[in-house]
Formats: structure tokens, sequence, C-alpha cells
């Protein structure tokens, strides 16, 4: 067993350990927490594959925005999971049959498993050869030129997510009054002031 | 023209019908009657200027699906002239009858408006006549077939308040579905062995069906006979012919015009009109057309006895009609079909006129029908009597026997009769008893109408008129002209169109456009050659190379081989038919045979009603069982009543109650009361609003494909 | 990627270029108050894209390797759904700027779902679909909450969005089983690798993915979002949802189907009859209790999409069609249908009982006739053009071999026009209720009136579109 092996079991095992944690931590911070340690460890099974970028990228977006992001809103919204989990409960019995009976079947499936003949082939067909070309470059092709339509599409995607964010949650309040920053600098202490010698006992 | 003559009644009956109420009642029954009339005299120029060539003006295309194609067509030939004089001159002289006859009827009372509706009816009728007998095609032949029913049912029901009236118009309506019903499967049966409704494809495959034997019922038949039979329970249906007659009597619960009109002169002729139309096809049909002679010979001597006995004055020429198509379809199915026409239309004449006057007594006497409370009505309503008298000469067949010189009825009647002694002596022996029979009731009801004392008994069962209209009394001129006019009819239309009808062989067949028989005047059967028709097998028999035929067969030369056209003509005579040419060469007994019967059936008419008024009630008397059985009309009634009626009313009471009501009322209403909303309700449950619940189904249903597609690895 | 890719994607390419020109443009001025011109400029835009398809578009052209499809099939697909989605937004118009909802981010929202829907209709490769139905269905999660103030509208867009991402796992499991079978993503590829037996991995595969179409089609039981979700999101949405997204992802399903699994109609066919005959009889029964007009209408659709999945289960060039045919059919009548139900108002504010169109015929006869024909129509009953839809899926099933699911369909169509009956019941023999708004606005009049007389002119010989549906579905099915 070389180093590598052990290294792929001890992430292999992290990565597995941290995803049941995630599911059954009871604070949900906690579950957050976990998942980035699965992101982590998960990018150490990339780079060990020699896939260096994808692993970078998961730890830089992943890591770095998603799960923090994931953290924020955990702890915004503080849902009262138990509760919802205590809900569940009832239909325990039921979910966990139906479970079972899918788990089976997947087993069988599993069992029976076959590929189609012309499948490896296939597989290696799509993407260049490993040897000839790095990793980073492969991507690119594929992202960038084969598959540019998906890339857009997804683009597209993200497009309309962002547009339903705002539009679901963007609130123009016209009885708040705002803060005008421009109007502030642009003020003019000598217009906004009027200095009035008040005689005693008189007033204006 | 023959458009116009087609739709004129139809553009009447929708103004009529639908129209009066803008234009008013009196109106639209002028305007149904001018349409009506101006057709009529259309429909008398066509028939005085046909050449007699067939010609088709199509009107428009009608179905078109797969090797069905039919058109919209008029079919204008010496048969369809002939029709649309009868149907119209009949039609038009009814119509003016009825402002007189519908003027008051105590139907209805004051404000209720049925004239129009009775107009609108009529035209209606008339229209659906036309399209019968201008058809070109089976498909529109049956239309109309089946529009002249709607009319004759409407009308029969007319009063629609009268119980008997309603269950009569039922009784012609069901009885006629059985015949159409066999018209249906005739045409069925055309279309499947010809694969065409046209009639010039039809008329040309008659040979070929000959050849042909089809398998129905679980039964082998030769095509053209089976066809034959079936097209003629159709005709049974429609003119009321044995086993089918039944609803003929009582149809006469309709006003007496809707009588004299459509079950006298048009409607029930139909079926004699089919049988004429279909000559191409019964010539080669030897079967069908011996059971059409029997039963057509059985016919008219059934309804001759019967109509012996009949008190209701209606009735009695009720089934003095059924006789006389009785033998219309003697001398069809004989194979003269000229003489069967010939019948058709003296009859259609002296038949409307003897029920119009029949309405005109009525009309006189107020509703009064049964003939037992008639009686001397001769100086009263004289006209009306001389009406009759004339009707009843022609009906009884008056004239100078062993001469061309006679009313209507002696022409015709004795031209049958004389064909029928060629083609069986079956038929020639009821029908000429039937012709004394015919003598005798038709006498019977002259005398009991007209003569004697008056046998009124006081009409003061309270109808509201006054004393003085309790008298009979004249109709009024617009019913007595239509009398007038189908009285010329009665006596010279025999005697003008005698020769064209059943005259030499060659003036029948110019006359119905057909080929000219190469006919040897030595006049022997053996010597009759075949027409040169371009009939396919019939080429190869034409043995008898007279050079008639010879110059008249260019077109047969090659016809060996040739696919064969129709023949040509309004009917067809096959190559082996002589019946037209022996019944010129008969014994003299057999000429006279049916005067003598005439005049056998006057005498004893004479002697019974005039003078031993007592001896019919005696007769009666004494031959009680034979009485009774012609006066139920040889229980016809009551067979069908147990046979058919009884066990259709209890299966269809069945059905109803326990059939329709328990199991599928209660099935469907069980499901609709019970289950289906039970299953509504659940799917309402199950539809709670929660998100997990709505999820949960998802998983279901994936996992129960899944495990589906598990147990049965797909499809196999 | 060639510029020949790039031409055949032009349609969906100028769609998407028209989409963020009017967000920008939208950011950059007035904000909503132009979103009035957009909504008609977005209406004129499709109509014109639809009418370039539909008369230039010739042959059968692929791009980027086979992961989007130009093809007389996703063509016909298109044009309906352009002209669906045109005819909603232009009716909605006016509702919306009633309610204060129109924002001029609904147009651009409808504008980038429909690109959604015109990749799904072209996709060649499992990818492609994805991505194009999650184009599609995120634009429409949105617009399902659009009415913030609403807790029923928000509730619609969470179950919505939840549901909808379980299906999307669902239907990215299946996709991953397949592409573990076949090796490769394409769909000419995996219709490539079938063979003989069908593993029970790939028919796992299969099953999942249709689980997750049959999601977007609403088809039982994977439609229990439907009526909620039409229910509390705003009509005119309701509208949408109702018409272009149905035809899109039916459409994905049969080419999916076809193109992929198209080797294997058996398998998928009884997946689908299942689905469909589950379909049929809920949208039957379950419609029969409700009490609002646009659930009852979430049941009505789901009810159709059984009938045109039954097209869909014969497996053949002629059950394609049929479903096409039916499709077209059931849009127009939607169209018309919730043109109505959009003016239904009382007092200004939007109703959408069924007892408010009590006497209805009596006020506005012209109108209660119009609804009285697509009622019946949708109903099946002859001789409106809904009858002869139905009449083509049931003769493509019975020609498929599929008597039983012919049956079903015609038992439940005779359960289902009960409650459409019962509309026309209301309105023509209801008993005296208050009464509705009697204006309408004259694009909601257009559009009632329009589908009624499609309804009924359309007998003729449905304005022609058999033989386009015939081809399309020719290229499909080979």
């Amino acid at each position: 067993m070389t180093i590598a092996d052990l290294a792929f079991y001890a992430f292999a095992l992290v990565v597995v350990a941290a995803g049941l944690m995630v599911t059954i931590s009871r604070n949900p911070v906690h579950s957050v927490l976990w998942l980035i340690l699965a992101f982590i460890s998960s990018a150490g099974l990339f780079v060990l594959l020699g896939a260096e970028l994808v692993a970078m990228l998961l730890v830089i977006v992943y890591v770095g925005a998603v799960a923090v992001l994931f953290l924020f809103v955990v702890m915004m919204l503080d849902v009262d999971f138990a509760e919802l989990k205590g809900e569940m409960a009832k239909y325990l019995p039921m979910a966990l049959l139906i479970g079972v009976i899918l788990l089976m079947q997947f087993g069988l499936a599993l069992g029976a498993w076959v590929q189609a003949e012309g499948a490896p082939g296939l597989r290696r067909a799509v993407a260049p050869d490993p040897a000839q070309v790095e990793n980073t470059r492969a991507l690119g092709l594929l992202i960038y030129d084969t598959y540019v339509y998906l890339f857009q599409a997804a683009g597209l995607i993200l497009l309309v997510a962002m547009i339903g964010a705002i539009v679901l949650t963007l609130r123009h309040r016209k009885d708040v009054k705002r803060q005008n920053v421009l109007a502030q600098m642009w003020r003019d202490p000598a217009k906004a002031m009027e200095l009035r010698d008040v005689k005693p006992g008189q007033g204006l | 023209m023959a458009s116009i003559i087609l739709f004129a009644p139809l553009v009447g009956a929708l103004i009529c019908g639908f129209g009066w109420r803008f234009i008013g009642e009196f109106a639209g029954q002028v305007i149904t009657t001018a349409l009506v009339f101006l057709a009529a005299a259309l429909s008398w120029v066509i028939f005085l200027t046909l050449d007699g060539e067939t010609t088709q003006i199509v009107l428009m295309r009608w179905i078109d699906s797969g090797t069905l194609g039919a058109e919209w067509a008029i079919r204008l030939d010496r048969m369809t002239a002939i029709m649309l004089v009868v149907v119209n001159s009949v039609s038009a002289l009814v119509h003016l009858y009825s402002f007189g006859y519908m003027a008051h009827d105590d139907n209805w009372t004051h404000h209720e408006h049925y004239k129009a509706r009775f107009f609108a009816y009529l035209s209606f009728f008339t229209f659906s006549m036309l399209m019968l007998v201008t058809s070109d095609n089976l498909v529109q032949m049956f239309f109309g077939w089946e529009g002249v029913g709607v009319a004759s049912y409407l009308l029969i029901g007319f009063y629609y308040r009268k119980a008997s009236a309603n269950s009569a118009a039922m009784k012609a309506f069901i009885v006629n579905r059985v015949g159409d019903f066999g018209f249906a499967l005739g045409i069925f049966a055309l279309y499947f062995l010809v694969d065409s409704v046209r009639f010039d494809d039809i008329f040309a495959a008659g040979p070929g069906l000959a050849e042909m034997t089809v398998s129905f019922l679980w039964t082998d038949w030769n095509a053209a006979n089976l066809v034959g039979v079936l097209l003629f329970i159709g005709a049974m249906g429609k003119s009321a012919q044995l086993i089918l007659h039944t609803w003929l009597p009582d149809a006469m619960e309709g006003p007496t015009p809707v009588s004299a009109l459509i079950h006298a002169a048009t409607m029930v002729t139909a079926g004699v009109f089919l049988v004429c139309r279909m000559s191409p096809i019964y010539e080669y049909a030897p079967q069908a057309t011996a059971f059409i002679t029997v039963l057509g010979a059985t016919t008219a001597f059934f309804a001759a006895t019967v109509g012996l006995v009949q008190n209701d004055i209606k009735r009695v020429i009720a089934y003095s009609t059924c006789s006389q198509l009785g033998y219309m379809f003697v001398a069809a199915g004989v194979g003269v079909y000229s003489v069967a026409m010939f019948h058709l239309f003296t009859h259609a004449f002296f038949k409307a006129m003897l029920f119009l006057g029949a309405g005109s007594v009525i009309h006189a006497t107020h509703h009064e029908q049964d003939m037992r409370n008639y009686g001397g009505l001769r100086h009263k309503i004289p006209l009306t009597f001389w009406a009759m008298m004339i009707g009843t000469l022609a009906i009884t067949g008056v004239g100078i026997p062993l001469t061309h010189f006679g009313f209507a009825g002696f022409l015709s009647k004795d031209a049958v009769i004389e064909s029928a002694y060629v083609g069986s002596q079956y038929a020639f022996w009821l029908l000429v008893v039937a012709a004394g029979m015919t003598s005798f009731y038709s006498w019977r009801l002259m005398f009991l109408t007209f003569f004697g004392e008056s046998r009124a008994q006081g009409h003061g069962h309270g109808h509201g008129h006054d004393d003085r209209a309790h008298e009979p009394h004249e109709s009024p001129r617009v019913m007595l002209i239509p009398l007038g006019v189908l009285a010329l009819g009665a006596v010279f239309s025999g005697m003008i169109w005698y020769n064209v009808f059943f005259g030499k062989e060659e003036a029948v067949r110019a006359w119905f456009g057909m080929e000219a028989a190469a006919h040897a005047e030595a006049g022997h059967a053996e010597t009759v050659a075949a027409p040169a028709a371009a009939e396919g097998h019939g080429a190869a028999d034409t043995h008898a190379t007279d050079t008639h035929a010879a110059a008249g067969t260019h077109a047969a030369e090659g016809s060996h081989a040739a696919p064969a056209g129709p023949p040509r003509g309004a009917i067809h005579m096959g190559p082996d038919n002589h019946v037209l040419h022996d019944a010129h060469y008969l014994p003299t007994w057999v000429r006279l045979s049916p005067f003598v019967a005439m005049l056998i059936g006057l005498a004893l008419a004479f002697q019974f009603y005039i003078r031993r008024p007592d001896w019919p009630a005696k007769l009666a008397e004494s031959q009680r069982p034979l009485y009774l059985f012609l006066l139920n009309k040889w229980y016809f009634d009551e067979i069908y009543d147990v046979i058919f009626v009884r066990p259709a009313k209890w299966l269809g009471g069945f059905l109803w109650k326990r059939g329709d009501g328990g199991v599928i009322d209660g099935g469907i209403n069980g499901l609709a009361m019970g289950v289906v909303p039970f299953l509504t309700r659940l799917a309402a449950r199950a539809q709670s609003g929660y998100l997990f619940h709505y999820a949960f189904a998802m998983v279901l249903g994936i996992a129960i494909l899944i495990t589906w597609m598990t147990l049965t690895g797909g499809a196999e | 990627m060639t510029p020949a890719d790039l031409n055949t994607l032009l349609p969906e390419i100028v769609l998407a270029l028209f989409a963020m020109s009017a967000l920008i443009f939208g950011v950059y001025t007035g904000k909503d108050a132009v979103a009035r011109s957009l909504v008609w400029a977005t209406v004129a835009v499709f109509v014109l894209l639809a009418l370039w398809i539909a008369t230039t578009g010739t042959g059968a052209r692929q791009a980027f390797g086979g992961l989007f499809q130009d093809d007389p099939f996703a063509r016909f697909a298109k044009v309906t759904i352009l002209l669906s989605a045109a005819a909603v937004l232009a009716m909605s118009q006016d509702y919306m700027a009633r309610r204060d909802l129109l924002r001029f981010e609904y147009p651009v929202l409808i504008t980038l779902s429909v690109v959604g829907m015109m990749m799904m209709v072209s996709a060649g490769d499992l990818m492609a679909l994805y991505m194009g139905l999650e184009l599609q269905s995120l634009a429409l999660y949105v617009m399902a909450a659009l009415r913030r103030g609403s807790v029923k509208s928000t509730e619609a867009g969470l179950k919505y969005f939840v549901l909808g991402a379980l299906s999307s796992g669902l239907l990215l499991y299946g996709a991953s089983l397949t592409y573990g079978f076949a090796g490769t993503t394409l769909f000419s590829g995996i219709l490539s690798q079938l063979g003989e037996g069908v593993p029970l991995g790939l028919l796992f595969g299969l099953v999942f993915m249709l689980a997750g179409l049959a999601f977007k089609v609403s088809a039982a039981p994977f439609h229990m979002w439907t009526p909620d979700v039409y229910e509390g999101s705003p009509t005119p949405v309701t509208a949408f949802f109702a018409t272009a997204p149905k035809v899109a992802a039916m459409a994905l399903l049969a080419r999916l189907a076809h193109d992929a699994f198209g080797a294997i109609p058996g398998d998928w066919g009884q997946v689908v009859a299942a689905l469909a005959v589950a379909s049929m009889a809920l949208g039957a029964i379950a419609a029969i209790g409700q009490r609002d007009i646009k659930r009852l209408m979430a049941y009505s659709s789901i009810a159709h999409m059984g009938y045109a999945l039954m097209g869909l289960a014969a497996g053949t060039a002629q059950g394609v069609q049929a479903m096409l045919v039916y499709m077209a059919i059931y849009v127009t009548m939607n169209v018309g249908t919730f043109a109505f139900i959009l003016s239904m108002t009382r007092d200004g504010r939007p109703v959408t009982t069924i007892d408010a169109l009590n006497q209805y015929a009596r006020r506005e006869p012209l109108r209660a006739l119009a609804m009285l024909v697509l009622l019946f129509s949708l109903a099946g009953v002859p001789p409106m053009v809904g009858f002869f839809g139905k009449f083509t899926v049931l003769k493509a099933a019975v020609d498929g071999g599929l008597v039983w699911l012919a049956v079903a369909g015609a038992v439940a169509s005779v359960v289902g026009a009960f409650y459409y009956l019962r509309i026309v019941y209301f309105m023509y023999f209801g008993k005296e209720a208050s009464a509705l708004d009697r204006e309408m606005s004259p694009v909601q009049w257009v559009m009632l009136m329009g589908s009624a007389a499609i309804m009924v002119l359309g007998v003729v010989n449905l304005f022609g579109i058999e033989p386009a549906a015939a081809l399309a579905a020719e290229t499909l099915v080979r």
C-alpha cells in the first residue's frame, strides 16, 4: 500500500463520515461545518486523481463561497430543525419501509449491473488523452469549445437565478428615508445654515 | 327544369313551416300550393316532351369515400317522368283540396295554428317523394325513402292529441322499419357485390349477379335473387304487401287528404316503383320475381276479402289500395314492368279521387266515417256522388270488352290480369276473383253511401255548429275542383296511354327508351331475339340472327370481352321476356274474365244492398266464423300482437326496468354517486398541502414503478 | 464550435440576447414603467420568431456534435411554444398591470423560460436536456412566487421549487444510470448501445428519467404540486404554466423516448401508459370536488396530459403525431379558457370560484357561449376540435395495440365531462348570484373568441396542423 493509497482511504473515510455527520448533527451550523470538511476531503481526492484544477475550484468555490453562504443563511434564518424533524418522525416507519424497498432494488440493479459493449470506448472518446494534454487545458477545450453550448446555458440559468433572487427579495420601500450620499456631499454649509441674531425677549 | 320541380316543394315546405309566423298562415298555404302547382305543370311538360332517353342532372357531389361514391343527381327517364306527373299532380290537387278540408277542424281549438304545419308537411312529403323517384343511386333513393316515411309518420299522427292517431303513426313507422331493414340489407348487398351504389353500375352488373352466389344467413344464395328478395322486402313494407300490410288501414287515422296523397296515390306505390326501377336486376332473378308474383297476388286476394266486410269508408278504400298494389306487383313479378307502371299511373288518379270523394263525404257528414250511418246521400251531395261514381267505374274496370275503350282501371287492370295469365296461373285466378270482389265492395260502398234511405242518427253529439249544418252539405268549390280534374284522369288516362304502356312491344320499348327489340312479326316466342343491348353474356345467346338485330347491334359486336354497360331505358326487359308480347295473344275467355268477374260483383252488390238489404246481416249470421275472420282482417293484428308486440313490449319493459333502470342506471348511479365521490374525497385528502406529502407521493410513485420494473424485468 | 453551429442555434441566441438586452434596458431606464412596452416587444419577438422558424426551417440539422437538434419535430414544438407564450403574455398584460404585478422582469423571465423550452425540445443529449429543463424551471419557480405579498403565491413558488428540485434529482439520477450503462450522454449514442436484453440498471435509469419528466408534465403520481401551484400563482402565470411548458416537457419526453430509447419502445411504453392511465383517472376524479376554477384547470391539465401521454405510449409515429396535434389543441383551448378566467373579476378583484359564474349566460350570452364551446371542447364533446384531439390519441392507442388504455381513456373522458359540463350548468342554469364585472380587456376578449372559434371552425381540417405534425413525428420515429 503506497502513500497515495493510504491518502485515498483517509480522504474517502473522511468524506463519508463527514457526509454522515452533515445529516445527523442536531445543530445546523455544525452540519455546514461538516459539509466544509467533506468538500475539503473531496478536494484531496481530486488531487490524488491528478485533477488539480477541479480540486482548487472545489476549495475556492464550494468551501470559500458556497459553504460560507450556507452558513450565513442558516444562522440568519434560525430555523428550528428539531421541530420539523419531530413532525417527520411520524412518517419515519413508512419512509423507512419505502427506503428499504428502494435500497434492495438498487442493490439488485447493482448486482446485475452491466454496461453496454461500446460504453468504455465512448467514455474515453469524449475527452482528450490525459497523457498528451494537461487536464486544465483539456477542461478548457471541453468547457469552452465542445460543450460551450452547455456552458452558456448554465450561464443563462445563473442569470435567471440572479434575476429571481432580486425579483423576489428586493423591495423599494417608499416609507423609509434613505441615505443619499451625493446629496450629503454636495450640501453647502453656507446655504444650509442661516445665522440670525435674536434679541432677548423678542423672538423672530 | 327538373331541379325546379324537385326543389319547389322543399322551398314551399321551408317557407311555410318556418316562416308562417312572419308571412301569415294563409300566405304559407298559398305559397306551398302555388309551388307544387308549378312543379306539377313542369312535370307535365317533361312528361309530354321526354324522348325516352335517360339523362342525368348532377346537382352536387354528395358522398365520396373510398369506392362509395354517390352524386346527388336527378335521373330523368320515362319512369321518373311518370312518377313526377303522378306525384306532383296528385300533390297539387291535394294541396288545393286541403284548403277546404282543413279549413275547420274540431281537433283543434280556435287559436291553434295547424294549417301551416299541415301544408308544410304535405310539401315536405312531396319533396321527399320526388327525391325518391328522381334518385340516381340507391343511397339517394334510401334518403327519399326514409323522408317519405318521416312525412308519413308526421301526417298520420297529425292529430297528435288522439291516442289512436299516435299509435297508428308509430305502427306505420315501425312496420316500415322492418321493410327498410330489408331494403338497407339489399343496398348493402348490392354495394358488396357491385362495389357501387350508382344505378348505372348496378344495372350493368345485372347479368353478372345472376351467376354469382353469396352466403347469407348460413345459406348460399344466387346473388341476383338475394338482392331481389331483400329489395322487395323494402318494397313490401312501403307498399303494404302481405305480412307487412298492417299499418296501411290504421294509417287512415290521418286527415283524408293525406290518405289520398300518401296512402293511395304516391308513397305506397314507391315499392312498385322500386321493383320496376330495379328491373335490370329482377330480369335476372327468376325466383325473386316468382316470389313477388305470388305475394302480390295473395295480397290482392287477401285485401279484397277483408274489404268486403269493412264498415269504415276509408278502411274499405285502404284495403282496396292494398289489393290494387298487389295487382301492380303481380305485373312487375311476371316481368311486364310497363304494365305495373300503367296500373300505378291510372290507379293514382282514380284512387286519389275515391279518397278525396270519401273525404268530401266525410266533410259533408261532419266527420262520420261509418258507412252504416250514411245512406241516400246521392241527392244531397250530387257532385261528390258523380265523382265517386266515376272513381268506382274506374276501379271496378268498366269498359267495352275486347276493345280499348273504357275507364282507366278497365285498361290497366285487364292488362295486369292478362299478363298474369301468361306469367302465372295462380296469380291469374286469384286476381280474377279479386277483381270480382273489388267490384262487390266498391259497389257496396256506393250503394251504402249514396243509395237507399238515410241512416244518419242525429248528429246531436254536440259540436258547435248550428242546426243547418247538421244536414249533409256539398263541399266547397276548392274541394270539388280537384275531384273534377282527377275524374278526367280516371276516365281518360287509360285510353290515352294504353298503347305506350301495354300496346305493341315496339311502342312500349320506344316509350321507355329501351333498345328496339328484334322482333319477328311471325309472332312466336321462340323467334324473339334478344334486344341489341350491350349485355356481356347475352350476346352469345343471340341465336336469332335477325337482320333487325344485326342492324341495331353495332355496339354489341365486341361485347364478349368489353365490360357491360347498363342496359338502355327506364325499365329493362330481358331477351327471354316475352310476357308482354304473349299477353296480346290470349284466348278470348281470358280477356273477358275480369269483365265477367266485375259484372258478378256488381250484381251481387246490387242484390245485397239495394234489393234485399237484409241479406248481408243474414249471411253474416249464418257464416259467422268466416265473417269474423274477414272483419278482423284474418286476425293479422292479433297474431302480431301475440308474436311480436307483446314479447317486444315485455322485453322492452324488462330491459327498461331491470336492465336499464336496475343494472345500468344503478351501476352508473352507484358509480356516479358512490364510487367516484369516494375517490374524489380520497384524492382531495391526498392533496393535503403539505410539501412532504407531495414529495412522499413522488417517491412512492417511483418506488412502485421501480418495483414493477424489477418484477417484470421490462417489456418482453 | 463553428459558425454553422451558431447558425443552427440562431433563434435561441436571438431570444437570449433579446432577454438580456431587455433586462439591461429595463434596469437602466424606467424600470417597471417600461414593463408594458417590454411585454408587447416580447410578444412581437415571439410571434416573429415563430413565423421565422415556421417558414424558413427545412430538413434536420445538428449543432455542437449532436447536443442540439433542429428538425421538424423541434420546429413544430417551438412554434407551438412561442405562439402560446405570446398569447398568454399578451392577455396577461392587462391583469398584471391592474394588480400592480407588472414588473419588467416578468417578460424577461418568460423569455428566458421560453429559451429553456426551445433548448429542451431541441435537446440531443442528456446534459442539454437538463440545462434546458433547469433554465425553464428556474424561471417558472420565480414566476410562481411573483406576487410576493401573497402567502399563497410564495408557498406555491416554494413548493414548486422544492418538488422541482426533487424531480431534477430523480432525472439526474436516471441520467447517470443511463450514462453508466451507455458510456455517453448523447441520445444517438445511447440508442446505438441498446442491444438485445435491457439490464435492470438501465430500466431504473429510464424509469427515473421518465419520473423526472412526468413531474414537468404533471402526470400522476408526480402531479401533486400542480393544483397548489396553479391556485397560488398569479393567474397569468398559471395560464403560462398550463400551456407552453407542458408542450416543451411533452415534446422532450417524446424526444427522449424515441431518440434515445427508440429501440426499446415496449419498456418505456408501458411506463408511459401507466402514467397516462393514472393521470386520466386522477384528473377526472379529483376535479369533481373542486370549487376553484384554477384548481379545476390544474386537474384538467393533469387529465389532458394523460391523453397526450396515451398517444406517446403507442410508441408509433402515429402516436407522436396524435400527441403533437393533441398538445396544439390543448394549448389553444387553455389559452381561451384562461383568457376568460383572467377576466373574472368582481368589483375589480379577481374571482376564481366556480359558483361566481352562476347565471353568467344571462348577462353575457356571447362570452358564455364561447366558454361553453371551449368547455365542450375540453370535455371532448363532438363536433368540437377537442373531440378530434381525443379521437386521434385514442385511435393511435388502439392502432398501437393498447386497447385497454383507449378504453380507460374513454371511460375517464366520460367522468371528466361531468365537471366541465357542471360549469356550463352553472353558467346557464345556476342560482342567481352577485354578478361578475362586465368589463374584459380587448386582448382577452379576442383570445377567448378566437380560441372558441378555432374549436368550432377547426373541425374542417384542424387548420392543417396534421401534416406538419405528421412530418414532425416522422423525423422523430424512424
